[in-house]
């Protein structure tokens, strides 16, 4: 009985689907973290020293915790209050609030960083608060730490492997299945790294060249 | 909610968990430290790189973008299976040292390499024509100052690897969340024993940003602290 089969045509298939969970996963906790986070960045700018300091002190538990312990913990807990939520769930779930924690912190130093000149001029201008954060402060200050953005983004897309402890198929969990079965660690695991190497490398890229054309 | 919390068990087990926490410190530590000496290497093969590049200069940007730009839990797979291909079988530890300490040097080596470039060439000129040698030039002009620019970074960094660590789990090694994982599988109750296990690297972090502050405010305190 041979337990054991060479890697085969329909194996890659099986990974380009796990690979597009990955995808799924990050793009979802990415997409509404983002929104989220650039609310809660505003916020940061904008609350009295109480508020700020509370609502740091909660977004800062989040970066202090191994997103590990988030997952398991999270997974755990809603069984515990009465419903249970899958992996998929679950793991977005984690992955967004760990978002909304690292976004608003690039948002806040983005709306930081415009000079209070600037703004005083444009409301002296005649600006309404919202036309001076529409047209003024956001142009600036978000497109300064944009570069800061994608690399919390590709983060989410790295960090989102872990989400394999709940039994979510993504691609690096396709990955140790296969290995299982063919017993061919080396090319599998490279197959899955280049995926990740491909979406990450240029992306990271791009946003060093752009932040660098920026600093000019 | 008819869920009965039961902490008994966890509290029962707070040595354990906090002698586990010693490991977890340990291995962090260590691929620290071989993070900034390789980091180190890496920056200065990097930044040597002008025009042609020789197969050192590949080998350095390859490390750098591959630890830079895949999972951690992937590299962690890579050197837990991944070696076993060539017959290389690492114990659980060695596979959390080896995968941390390629990340950190990884991410180490960008932020020292920006630190260095930050510092204007003509400091190193001026230094050596007032009469300072190569090393006295490093040792007084440019050490300090690259220090301080990595200070944050390299403090982030500590912090990263200490929350890394808890994948040991995933690979068998027996650091805080590994052991935290074993003893719940015990008693089943794996809330519990990770809301403790969550505290308790809450509290690493915040010791780790404190002593990082007061050192670095004594070590720069005559430029007006970090």
């Amino acid at each position: 009985m041979d337990y054991f089969s060479g890697l085969q045509l329909k194996d890659l298939g099986f990974l380009a689907e796990a690979a597009g969970r990955t995808l799924l996963i990050s793009g979802v906790s990415i997409g509404i973290g983002s929104l989220v986070g650039l609310i809660f960045g505003w916020l940061l700018t904008v609350l009295g020293r109480t508020g700020r300091f509370l609502l740091n002190a909660v977004l800062d538990v989040f970066r202090s915790i191994p997103l590990l312990i988030q997952l398991v913990l999270f997974y755990n807990l809603f069984p515990i209050i009465g419903f249970s939520l899958g992996p998929f769930a679950a793991g977005t779930l984690v992955l967004t609030v760990y978002t909304v924690a690292l976004v608003s912190n690039v948002t806040r130093s983005g709306l930081e960083s415009v000079s209070p000149d600037l703004r005083r001029a444009a409301r002296s201008l005649g600006l309404s608060y919202w036309q001076d954060m529409r047209h003024i402060v956001w142009p600036v200050g978000l497109r300064a730490v944009f570069p800061a953005w994608v690399g919390v983004a590709l983060s989410v897309v790295k960090d989102s492997a872990l989400v394999s402890v709940l039994g979510y198929v993504e691609l690096l969990r396709a990955s140790q299945t296969l290995i299982t079965r063919t017993q061919e660690p080396l090319i599998i695991l490279a197959i899955a790294g280049a995926f990740y190497f491909a979406l990450s490398f240029p992306m990271a890229r791009a946003a060093s060249l752009y932040e660098k054309r920026w600093a000019q | 909610m008819d869920y009965n919390f039961h902490w008994q068990p966890v509290i029962g087990r707070l040595p354990d968990l906090l002698l586990a926490s010693l490991d977890t410190l340990q291995v962090a530590a260590l691929s620290i430290v071989l993070g900034i000496v390789i980091g180190l290497l890496l920056a200065i093969l990097r930044m040597n790189a002008r025009g042609r590049w020789t197969p050192l200069q590949w080998f350095a940007v390859a490390w750098i973008e591959i630890a830079r730009n895949t999972p951690v839990l992937f590299q962690l797979f890579f050197f837990g299976f991944g070696l076993g291909a060539w017959g290389w079988h690492l114990s659980p530890f060695m596979i959390v040292l080896a995968g941390l300490s390629f990340n950190c040097a990884g991410y180490l080596a960008e932020n020292f390499r920006g630190g260095f470039q930050s510092i204007p060439d003509t400091q190193y000129r001026a230094a050596r024509s007032v009469g300072m040698s190569a090393g006295q030039t490093y040792y007084h002009i440019i050490i300090p100052q690259v220090l301080r620019k990595v200070w944050h970074p390299l403090t982030n960094q500590i912090v990263w690897a200490v929350l890394m660590s808890s994948l040991g789990m995933l690979v068998g090694y027996q650091e805080l969340t590994g052991s935290a994982q074993y003893f719940a599988s015990r008693t089943y109750r794996i809330f519990e024993y990770f809301a403790v296990v969550a505290l308790i690297y809450y509290a690493l972090v915040k010791l780790i940003l404190m002593a990082s502050r007061m050192l670095g405010w004594r070590l720069f305190r005559s430029e007006g602290g970090v």
